[in-house]
């Protein structure tokens, strides 16, 4: 472990710079155009030209009044957005002055952080302790192929720079704990969660509550994304929507239940969208609301949300919650997206993939049944698995299959293998089909690690997913 | 009671999520249940047309777990159902509204009410 560290890149303000200079300029011509006499000062605007514009404007009225304080680069950047209604000079000023937190810098994260940066929030900070991994390119796309392995959190703030070299950005390399949440949240106005945890998600509500911050939180998974906004504008948070986490086995994580890209390139687009209106004054859309995006279907349906409760632990009447708790114990799982190994099997009823090799080296009589859903095993296989989707192996139709398998099995010790993506539902189906061949004088054995060992272990080219 | 059919199994390892949105019919008036989210659970069906029996006792959502739990729900109960109630994680709504604000578990379902389990979603 690397431990916590923290680094912050800072690209250097030229923008701040400009806009003080060009301050100055205009403080020393409104001087000018009081105290020097105007035959004086159409001289030296001849001769300098950059005094021009003021002295003939000074007759008028002091050009501070005229102008907002904007810089001519920053309306012609934001010219768009400066001449919409409801947003206008006063929208993009309290932009600049604001400063925005995303913590995850995945399929949320990325479209969220470019598009704040577009519009000119002044700065934006960027947690989180992963790298980038070749899997993460089709939805998280502000990192890039020759980025892979380097932090996420730094290949953002680059894709955000290059876009907009007036914000200030900041990366936190950190899981973000207990112990570190409230120092770096307290530095922000506005907390954008793009985590893709049970565990990070109540440690997100229950900081925001605490320094009373508001959440915009975002979700997605296969087709469907979600998006509400917490603890703003007297509205409920997380914990009085959501009082108990859920069971942990009933939590589907992108990398096992997929994702199409666009979905949380979608509904971090929209958590964009609320930060710029709470940042700039508007208000938000999602407060006590709940955005359920469906992109299989193509709908957007917008629910009503129960109110802020008072029987809350965190913001009710008596709240419970006064300081952050161990999310981890609280919700039964890591903050983080990764599967965990399970270790259901005795050592005895377990083989390695070199094993496996040896046997299918020695051409020993067995089967291999691959528990995988047919999608997974479609991208790759071993040869002669039959496939027998974890789900369906209780199924008596299926089961029935598997026994007629192994009846054509010719030698005595009948040996069947389990092999799965990681080697847990591996030991599932082992223990589910164990009782249900018992008669058939029949070994059943799981693979450790499952395809992705095997692909580590013994073939270096079999594909990884 | 009008069931529309189309109930495939449960499709892989990955946890179900919720949502099933379904329309509920009374006395051979049309309702409306709908399951957004739940497809997994409800063998990869979106939505139920469903025609609640006739009953002395009112319906309420309490009594709509039970039954769906035993007409719909064919296998891991409890990753719907806890006690008598969802399990956690699963919102409940009433007309896109959520059912906190109706009564809950004692809300009395009416014709032609669109009834939505909602999986809360986590990744990102």
């Amino acid at each position: 472990m690397m431990g916590l560290q923290e680094e912050e890149f800072q690209m250097p303000n030229f923008k701040q710079l400009l806009e003080e200079k060009d301050s100055e300029i205009m403080r020393l011509k409104t001087l000018l155009t009081k105290y020097v006499p105007k035959s004086e000062l159409d001289q030296m605007s001849n001769s300098h030209p950059s005094t021009k514009i003021a002295a003939s404007t000074a007759t008028l009225e002091s050009p501070e009044n005229l102008c907002s304080q904007l810089s001519k680069e920053d309306v012609a950047r934001y010219s768009r957005q400066l001449i919409l209604p409801d947003f206008g000079v006063g929208g993009q000023q309290k932009l600049k002055k604001a400063s925005v937190l995303i913590v995850g810098a995945g399929g949320l994260g990325c479209p969220a952080a470019i598009y704040l940066a577009a519009a000119g929030v002044g700065t934006i900070g960027v947690v989180d302790y992963d790298s980038v991994e070749l899997s993460n390119l089709h939805r998280q796309i502000l990192h890039k192929e020759h980025g892979v392995g380097t932090p996420k959190s730094l290949s953002i703030i680059l894709a955000v720079s290059s876009l907009n070299s007036s914000v200030k950005c900041v990366s936190h390399h950190v899981l973000l704990k207990s112990n570190n949440a409230e120092e770096v949240i307290s530095q922000y106005d506005i907390i954008i969660d793009a985590t893709d945890n049970v565990a990070s998600r109540y440690l997100l509500n229950d900081a925001c509550v605490l320094l009373k911050k508001p959440l915009i939180s975002g979700s997605a998974l296969r087709f469907e994304g979600q998006l509400t906004v917490y603890n703003f504008d007297g509205g409920p948070c997380y914990r009085c929507i959501h009082p108990s986490p859920p069971p942990p086995e009933t939590v589907t994580n992108c990398s096992d239940g997929g994702v199409l890209g666009v979905v949380p390139g979608t509904i971090g687009c929209l958590q964009a969208l609320e930060a710029i209106k709470i940042a700039a004054g508007l208000g938000s859309s999602f407060s006590g609301k709940l955005l359920l995006f469906d992109g299989k279907e193509g709908s957007f349906r917008k629910i009503t949300l129960r109110s802020k409760q008072k029987t809350c632990s965190l913001c009710g009447d008596n709240p419970v919650i006064s300081k952050l708790i161990d999310y981890e114990q609280f919700c039964g799982a890591s903050p983080t997206d990764k599967t965990e190994t399970l270790h259901l099997l005795d050592d005895c009823s377990r083989l390695t993939c070199q094993e496996y090799k040896q046997l299918k080296e020695d051409s020993s009589p067995h089967l291999l049944i691959d528990v995988r859903p047919p999608e997974e095993v479609a991208i790759c296989r071993l040869p002669n698995s039959v496939n027998v989707p974890f789900s369906k192996v209780e199924d008596p139709i299926e089961v029935e299959k598997i026994r007629n398998y192994i009846q054509k099995l010719d030698n005595k010790n009948k040996q069947v293998f389990f092999i799965c993506r990681r080697g847990n539902n591996s030991q599932r189906a082992v223990q589910l089909l164990e009782p249900k061949l018992a008669d058939l004088n029949v070994i059943l054995r799981d693979i450790r690690g499952g395809i992705q060992a095997w692909a580590e272990e013994v073939d270096t080219a079999f594909p990884i997913y | 009671m009008e069931i529309t059919p189309g109930i495939e199994s449960m499709a892989n390892n990955a946890a179900p999520y919720v949502g099933m949105s379904t329309t509920v019919s009374f006395n051979g008036k049309s309702g409306n249940i709908s399951s957004g989210g739940a497809e997994l659970l409800f063998n990869n069906k979106k939505k139920f047309d469903v025609m609640l029996p006739s009953s002395d006792k009112p319906w309420t959502i309490k009594n709509l777990l039970k039954w769906i739990k035993d007409n719909l729900l064919e296998e891991r109960p409890e990753l719907f159902i806890q006690k008598d109630s969802v399990r956690p994680g699963i919102l409940v709504l009433v007309n896109d509204a959520d059912w906190e604000l109706l009564g809950a578990l004692e809300y009395e379902v009416q014709p032609n009410d669109r009834i939505m389990f909602i999986s809360t979603l986590h990744g990102g």
